[in-house]
């Protein structure tokens, strides 16, 4: 049962909905939600070929980096929403669109 | 040749002097018209000089020529330039005397006008301008000074230019001397293409070898005449003189009875040598014509300087007359004679206009100033004025020991002879015997009217005044020259009636008519032999002075009975004739017949002309400018639809498609991420097919 | 079908049920905590791959650390006084396209694929885990492990840089 295949089905789920989330969402915070649940799904991937292809350790310290990476990036994201929540009085994203101009 | 110098300072000097009166002359004191008149006595002095000298010599043949080129134009060169003779000098004496005298009188009688300094600015600017016909040489000299004159007097007929009349009498002048002028210039054209010059010495060196054919000549003659015509007023173009009348009186005595209308007599003097036997003839006819016809008129006029207007134009066809048959002299004698008592007599008149005008004024009655019939017994009132008048016209008359008598009878004298050889012209002696007549009737009637009897309108009586001395001692001047001793006083005696002698006849020499004697001559053989008339007639001169005397003393006695003892009724004798009063008193309807067809037929060929511009000129215009309008808004429709067409369908072009692409710039990164992931798709797909 | 694998298998419903929790509900407290489910799930999913180190990290890191800062964000952009502090979606209609085409499509590859299968036994480095990484990161690691520091440090700045009030 605990097959790489079935690990990586897992993780593709769990990136879908990741993907989903940050498709579909209009609050910044839940998109934020929905960006940490597509890092686990490349986390999880990392890992299972990790440990069922290489037997080595290299998967878990990439992993291991990648939640660094997902720590700062959180840190950072949360800064750029509470600044856009100061600029414009709102975090949904469909109001945010001065790209457009 | 210092002689000729000092004329030519003569001509310039009124240049000078009107160049400083036009510019500086309101700043300067007295407004400048001692300026004028002082410049003017000097050129008299200077006239005086040159005379004293060619008397001193007494050189018939006395020719001072100085010659300068003038311009050059591609090789052919104008030259100009300037003579003095005995003609010259005569002529520069005659016209500085009376300018000078005029000049003076004038400051009389302006007085207090408000453009008296351009006033005498222009009074120099015409001596300027006679001056210079007088002296050049040239033709093409004379004829730039002829149309200086013409604008001179122009200038000073219309002086008074806020009147209607005095306007409307410059244009007259100046339009009807334009006739004239054109006539003279073909002549020069003519003399010009011909003999390539337009010096009068090389005319008469041309003419003598034979260069100009008889044709030509005559025509050439004739031509110069009409210039003649126009500015003496003879018989055609007579009409400007009388309105002329409208400018000041001393204008009218200057310019319209002593030296203007003398420059187209002058003029035929000056080109004596080219007339040939038909236009001599043709001069003569119209001379003489004029006499008679103008006397006729100033029969029946009652405007004082109207009178005196057609007597000048009797007088002028005078000596017309005497030039056509050959008393070239008696011509150049009357004009000078005839200078002095006419200006006497314009003056006169002035003075009685202004003392009229001032009465008038005075007791607020409109009444005509000049006219006679509302003058009468201003004899006891101006008695200087009335004296010097009486001399005029005594003078005018022909009454012995007058000026008048000498040159008029040496005048008829030649026309006598002149019929006498020439029996069929027997035309030209009548015209001149009643023009005398006629001319000592009306003269006297003249001063019947004006000096004589009561004073008509009697409540301005007490207001008639002499005129103050300035305007009285040139008219004494002027009386003075129309005694014959003057005139007839020899190298060494003082002829009493013989009018062939003395100083003139000595000096002024009739020239060879060089053109009668041209080789081929077309025309009538009886005239040919006119190479043998002598110079001035001796013969008819006993028969003319008792003719001449005869008619003039029945025309004084005449105008006597009529309008001092009343024994004959000028009213019974106009209503007797109705049509011929009526014919005189309107100017033998002259002005009317050139309404009726010069002046009708410029109208309507301007009519025509207008009627062209308007229907063809215009409809070109204006057809060229619809076409312009519809080609224009065809093209402003290929412009609007096509071209904007293409133009706003290729903008709208980008505009539907940037809207199309704007649906996907919504400026939302959750929507773009939708693209990517398709696109994604699509290439993922693509890779894996 | 053994205990070990109803176990996995539980782990990994709980990760993906949760996480569809996450994308599917409308109050964003509710998803947060659907979050923090989901992230222990995938923390015992390590533990059956033998990465027992990175479970604990997977637990200290995301739950205590990284899901505690969104609920912060949560409280600081929303206001907490409107009971309806809820998450709406967009696009449903694309996004169920997208996410399901993802799905499949990444499902097609993962089936399709022809993985890399070495000859050696996993069994050996099960035990060694701890010391092996922190081996690994003073050695081969090295240089992402300082440029990971950097990052981090730079995020730290970056992060207070940009929350910084500007009235100061």
């Amino acid at each position: 049962m605990i097959t790489l295949d079935s690990c990586l089905i897992i993780g593709a789920a769990l990136f879908t909905l990741g993907f989903l989330a940050v498709l579909t969402k209009r609050n910044a915070i839940s998109v934020l939600m929905g960006v940490e649940l597509i890092l686990n799904a490349a986390n999880i991937n990392f890992v299972a070929f990790g440990f069922f292809r290489s037997y080595e350790i290299h998967g878990v310290l990439i992993a291991l980096f990648v939640i660094v990476i997902a720590v700062s990036e959180a840190a950072v994201a949360l800064a750029i929403v509470l600044n856009i929540y100061r600029n414009m009085r709102t975090v949904n994203l469909d109001e945010v669109d001065s790209l457009k101009k | 040749m210092t002689l000729l110098y000092l004329a030519i300072i003569i001509w310039l000097l009124p240049l000078l002097t009107f160049i400083i009166q036009i510019f500086f002359g309101n700043r300067l004191p007295r407004k400048g018209d001692w300026v004028v008149v002082g410049a003017m006595f000097i050129d008299l002095a200077l006239a005086l000089v040159i005379f004293g000298n060619v008397i001193y010599k007494y050189n018939p043949d006395f020719r001072a020529v100085l010659q300068f080129d003038w311009i050059s134009l591609g090789g052919q060169d104008f030259p100009l330039g300037f003579v003095l003779d005995n003609v010259t000098a005569v002529m520069l004496v005659v016209v500085t005397l009376v300018s000078a005298l005029i000049f003076l009188y004038s400051i009389g009688y302006m007085k207090g006008d408000p453009l008296y300094s351009r006033y005498f600015a222009y009074l120099s600017f015409f001596a300027f301008s006679m001056l210079g016909v007088v002296l050049f040489e040239n033709l093409f000299g004379i004829y730039i000074c002829w149309e200086l004159v013409g604008l001179s007097s122009y200038l000073l007929i219309g002086f008074w230019f806020e009147k209607d009349s005095a306007s409307d009498a410059g244009k007259k002048a100046f339009i009807t001397n334009r006739v004239g002028d054109f006539g003279m210039f073909l002549g020069m054209l003519i003399v010009f293409s011909a003999l390539g010059t337009f010096s009068l010495e090389g005319i008469k060196n041309g003419v003598e070898s034979g260069q100009l054919s008889g044709t030509l000549l005559t025509a050439a003659g004739i031509l110069f005449f009409m210039g003649a015509v126009g500015k003496s007023a003879q018989f055609p173009l007579h009409v400007w003189l009388p309105d002329a009348m409208e400018g000041p009186t001393p204008v009218s005595a200057l310019i319209h009875a002593a030296t203007m209308v003398a420059a187209g007599v002058y003029l035929i003097v000056r080109i004596v040598f080219m007339l040939t036997p038909v236009s001599t003839v043709v001069i003569a006819y119209i001379g003489g014509f004029t006499a008679f016809f103008a006397a006729t008129i100033a029969l029946t006029q009652n405007d004082i300087k109207r009178i005196l207007a057609y007597s000048t134009v009797s007088q002028l066809g005078y000596m017309m007359l005497a030039l056509g048959t050959g008393s070239y002299a008696a011509g150049l004698f009357h004009l000078m004679t005839h200078a002095f008592f006419k200006a006497l007599l314009f003056l006169g008149s002035g003075s009685i206009i202004y003392a009229m005008h001032h009465a008038l004024h005075a007791v607020n009655n409109d009444a005509d100033p000049q006219n006679i019939n509302n003058m009468g017994g201003l004899r006891r009132k101006m008695k200087v004025t009335f004296w010097t008048y009486l001399v005029a016209t005594l003078a005018i008359s022909g009454v012995p020991f007058t000026s008048g008598f000498i040159s008029k009878d040496a005048i008829l004298a030649g026309t006598l002879s002149f019929a006498g050889r020439y029996p069929q012209h027997f035309l030209l002696p009548f015209f001149g015997f009643a023009a005398a007549g006629i001319t000592a009737f009306y003269m006297f009637r003249l001063v019947f009217k004006t000096f004589f009897g009561e004073f008509k309108i009697s409540e301005a009586r007490e207001h008639i005044h002499e005129s103050g001395k300035i305007m009285t001692v040139p008219l004494v001047g002027f009386a003075v020259f129309c005694f014959f001793a003057f005139y007839t006083a020899g190298n060494n005696s003082i002829s009493l009636s013989s009018p062939g002698e003395g100083w003139f006849y000595d000096l002024i020499k009739p020239p060879e008519q060089t053109a009668m004697t041209a080789a081929e001559m077309p025309f009538s053989e009886e005239i040919y032999e006119q190479e043998e008339l002598p110079a001035e007639p001796g013969a008819s001169h006993s028969y003319a002075i008792f003719l001449s005397l005869l008619i003039v003393g029945a025309g004084i006695v005449v105008s006597y009975r009529t309008y001092i003892s009343k024994t004959i009724s000028a009213e019974t004798w106009a209503a007797m004739y109705p049509r011929l009063y009526r014919g005189m008193y309107n100017k033998w309807y002259i002005d009317e017949f050139y309404h009726a067809t010069v002046i009708k037929l410029i109208f309507v060929w301007s009519a025509l002309c207008r009627w062209f511009d308007n229907v063809i000129i215009d409809g070109i215009v204006n057809g060229s400018a619809r076409i312009t309008v519809i080609f224009s808004w065809f093209e402003g429709k290929f412009d609007n639809i096509v071209i904007d067409g293409i133009v706003n369908g290729i903008a709208n072009a980008t505009q539907i498609l940037g809207w199309f692409t704007r649906q996907f710039q919504t400026g939302r990164i959750q929507n773009y991420l939708v693209g990517f992931l398709i696109g994604i798709f699509v290439i993922i797909i693509f890779r894996m097919m | 079908m053994s205990g070990f694998d109803i176990v996995f298998l539980f782990f990994a419903v709980i990760t993906i049920g949760s996480a569809a929790l996450v994308v599917f509900s409308k109050k964003i407290t509710h998803a947060a905590f659907a979050l923090m489910f989901s992230l222990f799930g995938v923390a015992g999913l390590y533990v059956f791959l033998s990465a027992d180190f990175l479970a604990a990290v997977q637990i200290i890191i995301y739950i205590g650390g990284i899901l505690v800062l969104l609920l912060f964000g949560v409280l600081l952009t929303v206001k907490i006084s409107s009971i309806t502090i809820t998450t709406q979606s967009t696009q449903r209609i694309w996004g169920a396209i997208a996410g399901t085409g993802l799905f499949i499509l990444v499902l097609t590859i993962i089936i399709r694929a022809d993985w890399f299968i070495p000859e050696k036994d996993p069994g050996d480095i099960y035990f060694t885990q701890s010391r092996q990484i922190g081996e690994r990161l003073m050695t081969e690691y090295l240089l992402p492990f300082e440029i990971a520091s950097v990052l981090l440090l730079a995020a730290l700045i970056g992060a207070m840089f940009m929350i910084r009030s500007e009235d100061k």
